[in-house]
């Protein structure tokens, strides 16, 4: 493996990036070849796979294996959930989620995507976007990925042609216009044979951008949490059993948003107390400022009625408390979107109930259109509904904040989570 | 904005802190595996963290196949006095005298797979409801496609083509009576990770993990310490060799490494350096090609 100095890795930044595109278009590959071409994969891995590939009768070593590790995946030749890989280069490490591109395993997509800050959407050549490619596209931009890098892939069966290229470049742009979507890429790539992946292609001459590896490497990542706005939710509350801390009380938690420091005065939802934050600690070791992703302790000046599910805030700026509210919510479960049903919530650290009360509209995937007159929501469908909670929910748009932004939606008799809802 | 960024040990710290702190607060009786290797001493070093001043408030629960290295034992029962934890210790040995677990015949007998059998019994006696452990996605392909919060059926019982989905950090670990879930706080760290994190944290390991003088027997490629468990065959020699572990399990199926690794800084170059993966130092890998998964499905850990 690629050799770095003990320094140089506790410096490095940790990207997270998911494969998302239709059936077949080459995701499990690409993943292969970056980690193959970036020599990340470890001799006792590939002889595996040499081997598997042999019996098979393949011409090529099937690079996919590397990822799609579950008997019936390698059986049936697709991903069927989400494989995590891992490297590192001497600047980054990664964490990769490859996911299925199969309609059906669309609840997997979805869970490889949700802690994205890039996703690579692929498109085969020949094809051009696929009703999965939009699909995809459209969950990606819901779920506000900063980053996304649409490779169209299989380019060694179109000839390397650039109008080939340019056509489904097009067709991508004509689709996301109707998207909300920050930062997009094009590249034109070989997964089987490595073009632009780690390596500069020597096929496409016309093409002048980066490789793959290059952009992966140098994407802005710095600005993708939100610093401004302070929410802490109470996940524990450490009141230790020992008479030397009697007295102690810590609010355990990992930081959504903002910075959080010592002497800031805070206050408490749902009680609205005031208080200031005394310490912000970890093993005993005081830390001067907190923020995004950090799991701390913070200790108040005074004693204050905290429990798991209260959310610490600046004082002067508050989340939205309310129990009524819109969510754009992606169905995960084969029972369908009951209008009117209850369903257990759960929001940062809160558990509450809802209650349906309005089916909006579904979302047409086709045509990107909402349609108002079909309310039946079923497995893989997106629609933006209306909930009422059991009790007050402390919220921020999900376009403003991730963390504080999103719910789950859970079936009370299977306990299955059955909807990933974004609030508007 | 740069001076906000964590790098990204401290994000994968925070993160495995966020899900043992989920853990002790949506199960009624958690317990974390400890199994005295490397990634279980990390993942309770990560639990004193989360619940510092605190004592853990779970119990660390061993199952001690009785194959173990007894350098093993020795750290586990000094670390436990040290950190003031709860160690409750399970036999396979008792599982064999009671008939529940048979033993493997044979010179490549191992206690691998009866490690199953007494960790669902414990499980069950000691009505835990999530079962930590140190299980890492990068270690090995089944262990790639696992959730934060594994959900296990009323039979122990993984199914892989049907996990529940997990979204953002939103765990549920919302369950039906006699159910109960394994959870893995080092999912996202490769091995890399943990031994940087070990040097960051100074944190104490077994001396095994260092390179030491041992009687080696060669099997298959791998070298296997020499002990009253394994029986060195008419073609087979024990000899003195300069090594250290990669990975610690039972005796009969951890390989060691000829290496002369003292350190931790030099445990780093070595696996920075290293053509292979850790498990590949794990006979009970190799059984078969989906020797993992089969064993996942059974409720292995
Ligand atoms: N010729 C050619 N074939 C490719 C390329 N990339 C992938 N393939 C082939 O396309 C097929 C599907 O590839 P996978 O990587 O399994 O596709 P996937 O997108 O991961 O599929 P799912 O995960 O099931 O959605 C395999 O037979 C690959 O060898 C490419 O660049 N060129
Ligand atoms: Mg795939």
């Amino acid at each position: 493996m690629s050799d770095f100095s003990k320094d140089g890795y506790l410096n490095m930044e940790l990207l997270r990036f998911t494969t998302a595109g239709s059936v077949d278009d080459g995701k499990s590959t690409l993943i292969g070849r970056l980690l193959y071409d970036s020599k990340q994969i470890f001799e006792d891995q590939l002889e595996a796979i040499e081997q598997r590939s042999s019996q098979r009768g393949f011409e090529h070593v099937d690079l996919s294996l590397l990822t799609d590790g579950l008997k019936a995946e390698r059986e049936q030749g697709i991903t069927i959930d989400v494989a995590y890989r891992y490297f590192a280069t001497p600047k980054r490490k990664f964490i990769i989620a490859d996911t299925p591109g199969h309609i059906q395993y669309t609840r997997n997509m979805v869970t490889g995507a949700s802690t994205a800050n890039a996703a690579l959407i692929l498109v085969d050549a020949r094809k051009g976007v696929l009703e999965q490619t939009i699909r995809h596209s459209f969950i990606a931009s819901l779920l506000q990925i900063p980053h996304l890098i649409i490779c169209i892939n299989k380019m060694d069966l179109v000839n390397y042609e650039e109008a080939a290229f340019e056509k489904v470049v097009d067709e991508f742009k004509s689709l996301s216009s109707k998207l909300d979507i920050k930062d997009v890429s094009f590249l034109p790539i070989s997964a089987l044979l490595g073009d632009n992946v780690v390596d500069k292609s020597k096929n496409m001459s016309w093409y002048n951008g980066p490789t793959l590896m290059y952009l992966l490497e140098n994407l802005h990542i710095s600005s993708d949490e939100n610093h401004i706005d302070c929410r802490f939710p109470v996940q524990y509350v450490i009141r230790p059993q020992q008479t030397e801390y009697h007295d102690y009380r810590g609010y355990a938690g990992r930081i959504s948003s903002g910075i959080f420091k010592p002497g800031d005065k805070i206050k408490v939802l749902p009680s609205e107390e005031i208080a200031t934050v005394k310490t912000i600690e970890l093993f005993g070791e005081e830390i001067p400022e907190a923020y995004s992703p950090m799991s701390v302790t913070i200790t108040l000046d005074r004693d204050v009625d905290i429990s798991r599910g209260d959310m610490i805030v600046r004082e002067n700026n508050v989340p939205n408390i309310l129990q009524e509210f819109d969510v754009m919510v992606c169905w995960l479960n084969s029972t369908p979107l009951q209008g009117g049903g209850k369903y257990a919530l759960r929001h940062t650290t809160k558990d509450a109930r809802c209650i349906i009360k309005d089916i909006r509209y579904k979302i047409d995937i086709s045509t990107l259109h909402r349609n108002e007159e079909d309310k039946k929501i079923g497995m893989n469908d997106i629609a933006r509904i209306s909930i009422k909670t059991t009790v007050p929910i402390f919220f921020d748009s999900y376009r403003k904040n991730r963390h504080t932004g999103s719910i789950i939606l859970i079936d009370e008799s299977t306990n299955e989570t059955i909807g990933a809802g974004m609030i508007v | 904005m740069i001076l906000y960024h964590l790098n990204h040990l401290r994000e994968l710290e925070a993160e495995a802190i966020y899900i043992i702190r989920e853990t002790a607060s949506q199960f009624e009786r958690p317990a974390m595996l400890f199994s005295g290797g490397k990634d279980s001493i990390v993942m309770t070093h990560l639990a004193r963290k989360a619940f510092y001043p605190a004592r853990i408030p779970f119990p660390l629960l061993h199952i001690d196949t009785g194959h173990n290295f007894p350098e093993t034992i020795e750290f586990r029962d000094k670390m436990v006095a040290e950190i003031g934890a709860n160690l409750i210790v399970r036999n396979v040995q008792d599982s064999i005298n009671s008939g529940r677990a048979k033993e493997e015949k044979g010179p490549n007998a191992s206690r691998n797979m009866l490690q199953t059998i007494t960790l669902l019994d414990a499980l069950e006696e000691l009505k835990v409801d999530a079962a930590m452990g140190g299980a890492r996605r990068d270690e090995e392909k089944a262990r790639a496609k696992e959730r934060f919060f594994s959900h296990r059926d009323e039979f122990g019982q993984w199914d892989p083509k049907n996990q529940r989905p997990e979204l953002w950090m939103l765990l549920n670990g919302r369950k039906h009576q006699g159910e109960h879930f394994r959870v893995f706080p080092l999912s996202n760290w490769t091995e890399m990770d943990v031994w940087m994190y070990i040097a960051m944290e100074k944190i104490d390991i077994p001396n095994i993990y260092f390179t030491h003088q041992r009687e080696i027997v060669k099997r298959d490629g791998m070298l296997l310490a020499n002990s009253e468990y394994i029986t060195v065959r008419e073609t087979e020699k024990a000899e003195m060799m300069t090594v250290r572990f990669r990975t610690i399990g039972d005796m009969t199926c951890t390989g060691a490494v000829l290496s002369p690794a003292n350190s931790l800084q030099q445990i780093i170059e070595e696996v920075a350096a290293s053509k292979t993966t850790e498990r590949g130092t794990r006979s009970d890998d190799k059984r078969s090609e989906t020797a993992m998964e089969d064993r996942k499905k059974a409720g292995y850990f």
